[in-house]
């Protein structure tokens, strides 16, 4: 029996890829190790390997082929000796008209989602935490479970309208994308501008973020550094006290713990300490809060962290305008900016306004759902989940309306305190921990300068109070839910 | 500066001169280990364990059912092996960074429990709590499984402090990749394991990348076995593709340690044939610079060679590799079986007390 080749899920959202490019013909003999295929992601190219020894029997799905899903058969493999007919695969839930399409011209009419990048595009299914049951020797690939992958349906499901002049073309870009004009525009209009991490150079950025910095810009502006965050983060700092404007990427804020005692004692008290003689003008970057089943050293929101000190200024945006807006504000900044995005956010797509130079005020939230009933306030993939939640209320007769914080300090509390003037009742979202958080200080907020608007206590809705687990039905369990958002909002407003 | 005081200390001048610093005492250059045939067998079992463990793990990601990160040891093996079959379960220690699995296969511990984790099960040896990089067994003297670059280096300091201020003889074996020596706690852990001459032996296994920065890219010293040199701590290098050379460089360090001499550094020159990190497209090499390596240096092959040069017959080696997969397929089973964690486990473990 020939056992079928499925296309692997190759990174931890993948839903499906492009078969690039076949590295094998029919007839082959590959052995376990050998590469197969190449396979692109929206992230990557990526190789896949044999597991088995064999002989290629038949090559299902032709290179050059788009939107083969995760799972789906693309070869078959022959045990040694054995004769296979070519027959027409089963299963792939009916893409097998992939496979008899033939020739990589034929390839875009097999692709069934035109506008969405593969791998980050919400499933609809959803895919209960369920697991299936092993088969014999070849179980069908299936999408890894992740909790993550709620929270980006629930951002995909949104619509954001951008701040800007009337009658401003807009254009479709990922956070992702905006985040890297955001840094090239800067770039181009200031010499003293230049990237310093882990991979932001040769690598093009470990998340992509960098991408084609190195290219434009050369290495003199674009620096690769050693995994030395505690140094690298020092070196920044200094090069800022010196006159330059550095943009420092983290590949995730977990790893500049390493670094925390540079942002805060260094960066932070710089200006104060000397009376305003030495400034320190760097904007320190990454994604922060939880992925895809990174587990607890690889998740965690450092908001509330960075917020708690004067001296800071710390930013965390959902879209990608106010991505880029913010970030170019960020570079701009005479003081020490903490620059907190989202992995997950990066691949999802939001309008963005074309215009030579999109710069947004630091400070200042955005109402990003105007509503009367309750005022819902959140900031980054929070945002999200407050949308999807809002949507739903409105089908319950709850017209929320939704705050988009964009910047943690300073705190735009005269937009959140006029909000609740008009709508008096109040849950604040956070993907984060609960205790001595962002939704802490907006809840003290309320309560001490909000208090006569209030007609129920404000509540919360966070990640549960433990590290984050691996476990997929744990995960699930761990992080917030536009479904409690509901409840919260109904709560408080005796619903 | 430094001419003036050459010049000075030449002349024998009645200048005040530092006090004379003694020489770096260093031990002997380590030899290939000479395994019994039986000894031969079982190295070869266990890094063909770790081999299949890890197809099968990169199998299961490409499935779906694992998740998150996952760092493959596929061509390291020899390493964790030849080292840790020197070391004394139940005495001495081991710590390591985020590819983490094959020093777990390495230490005996069951391919069923580890694989369970990394399914995210209940019956993984974290509870499933804790993933692929994220694995303990503090009854092997296991600790971790730790996903941020260079901490257990300190840590297995720690260990190592633990093992002296105890006085109970053991050692700690702390892992390092290439990339985590360029961060500063290992310093700082290097100069305090030598201050107090710490029982502890530092194996830096030199993949070549970081990630995707070459060593040359990374490192103003390449040689990494140089890094304790301001600290005093002695270190050599070592074919890491070669379990009996490993070995006998465990035998050495592992001597050196015992006896009270501190701590010391091995480097040794291995090779991971697959990216980084599942999500890892390693365009920083070329697929010939991979194969390279996987024909000519690779620790399986070779221990193949090594067992028929002792008389072993290619059927007893197909057996062998029957009966590991057959684990491995065991294992994979169990941890595709096993249930998830229950959900109250979610708020278990947080503390140890109720408070």
């Amino acid at each position: 029996m020939a056992t079928e080749l499925k296309m692997p899920a190759l990174s931890p959202t993948m839903e499906e890829g492009t078969l690039a490019k076949w590295l094998v013909k029919e007839g082959d003999e590959v052995k376990s190790g050998d590469i197969l295929a190449e396979i692109e992601t929206d992230k990557a190219t990526m190789e896949f390997e044999a597991v088995d020894e064999g002989k290629i029997a038949k090559i299902l799905v032709p290179e050059g082929t788009d939107g083969v899903k995760v799972g789906q058969p693309i070869a078959l493999l022959a045990a040694d000796g054995e004769q296979v007919q070519p027959s027409p695969p089963s299963g792939g839930e009916g893409q097998s008209s992939v496979a008899a399409q033939g020739g990589g011209a034929a390839a875009s009419s097999a692709r069934p989602h035109p506008a969405q990048p593969a791998a980050e595009s919400p499933s609809p299914a959803g895919g209960e935490g369920k697991v299936p049951a092993p088969e014999s020797a070849q179980p069908t690939p299936h999408l890894m479970e992740t909790a993550a992958r709620d929270l980006v349906a629930d951002v995909a499901e949104t619509r954001d309208e951008p701040e800007m002049p009337e009658g401003t073309p807009l254009v479709s870009l990922t956070v992702r994308e905006a985040l890297r004009d955001a840094m090239a525009e800067e770039m181009r209009a200031d010499e003293r501008v230049f990237v310093l991490g882990e991979e932001v150079a040769e690598y093009q950025g470990a998340y992509k973020v960098t991408q084609g910095l190195l290219q434009e810009f050369g290495a003199r502006r674009v620096v690769d550094t050693p995994i030395t965050e505690y140094g690298f983060a020092g070196v920044g700092t200094g090069a800022a006290m010196g006159g330059l404007r550095p943009i420092v990427e983290f590949m995730t804020f977990n790893f500049a713990m390493q670094a925390i005692d540079h942002i805060i004692n260094s960066a932070a008290k710089t200006n104060y300490m000397s009376g305003g003689q030495m400034r320190c003008p760097i904007v320190f970057r990454g994604p922060n809060g939880a992925a895809a089943r990174v587990a607890a050293q690889h998740s965690q929101n450092y908001g509330s962290w960075y917020a708690h000190v004067p001296g800071l200024i710390v930013i965390s945006p959902y879209s990608a305008a106010d991505a880029k807006g913010l970030l170019k504000a960020a570079i701009r900044s005479p003081d020490p900016v903490v620059f907190l995005e989202n992995e997950l956010l990066y691949g999802q797509h939001f309008d963005v306004p074309q215009m030579d130079d999109y710069v947004l005020p630091i400070g200042k939230a955005r109402i990003v759902r105007p509503g009367k009933d309750v005022t819902i306030v959140s900031y980054s993939i929070g945002v999200g989940v407050a949308l999807e939640a809002a949507q739903e209320l409105m089908g319950q007769g709850i017209n929320a309306e939704v705050i988009d914080l964009r910047t943690l300090r300073p705190l735009d509390k005269a937009t959140v305190l006029d909000s609740l003037k008009r709508t008096n009742r109040m849950v604040v979202v956070e993907e984060g921990w609960p205790v001595c958080s962002i939704s802490s200080e907006i809840i003290a907020i309320a309560m001490t300068e909000g208090f006569d608007d209030l007609d129920a206590p404000v509540l919360r809705v966070t990640d549960a109070d433990v590290p984050l687990p691996y476990a997929a039905n744990l995960e699930k369990m761990a992080l917030i839910k536009a479904s409690e958002v509901v409840e919260a909002a109904k709560a408080v407003c005796y619903r | 500066m430094r001419e003036t005081a050459v010049a000075r200390s030449a002349k024998k001048s009645a200048v005040p001169t530092a006090p004379e610093v003694p020489e770096i005492e260093r031990p002997p250059q380590p030899q290939r280990y000479k395994a019994s045939k039986d000894q031969m067998m079982r190295l070869y079992r266990e890094m063909l364990l770790i081999r299949r463990f890890e197809e099968r793990a990169g199998q299961l990601y490409g499935l779906g059912l694992i998740g998150g990160f996952c760092h493959l040891y596929i061509g390291q093996e020899a390493v964790a092996v030849g080292l840790q079959s020197a070391m004394t379960v139940g005495k001495d220690s081991v710590i390591t960074g985020y590819r983490d699995h094959g020093h777990m296969l390495a230490y005996g511990i069951d391919p069923k429990v580890i694989m369970a984790e990394l399914t995210g099960r209940e019956a993984g040896i974290s509870k499933g709590k804790g993933g692929s990089m994220h694995m303990f067994s503090v009854d092997h003297g296991f600790y971790g499984g730790h996903g941020i670059v260079g901490a257990q280096v300190p840590l297995g300091t720690g260990l190592a402090f633990a093992h002296k201020y105890r006085e109970d003889g053991g050692v700690c074996l702390t892992y390092m990749g290439d990339g985590a020596v360029n961060q500063g706690q290992v310093s700082e852990a290097f100069n305090m394991a030598k201050l107090w001459d710490l029982p502890v032996i530092y194996a830096i296994e030199n993949n070549k990348y970081a990630m995707g920065t070459s060593v040359n890219r990374s490192h103003a010293e390449p040689l990494l076995y140089r890094h304790g040199e301001s600290f005093r701590i002695p270190g050599f290098q070592v074919d890491g593709m070669d379990v009996l050379a490993v070995r006998g460089a465990a035998d050495v360090a592992l001597k050196w340690v015992r006896d009270g001499k501190g701590p010391i550094i091995i480097e040794f020159l291995t090779y991971r044939y697959r990216g980084h990190s599942m999500s890892d497209p390693a365009k920083y090499r070329t697929r010939e610079e991979v194969q390279e390596v996987r024909e000519n240096r690779d620790p399986i092959t070779s221990a193949e060679r090594e067992l028929e040069s002792m008389g072993v017959k290619e059927e007893e080696l197909k057996a062998i590799d029957k009966e590991i997969k057959d684990i491995v397929v065991g294992a994979a089973k169990f941890a595709e079986e096993a249930p998830e964690p229950a959900p109250s486990e979610l708020y278990t473990d947080v503390l140890v007390e109720s408070y």
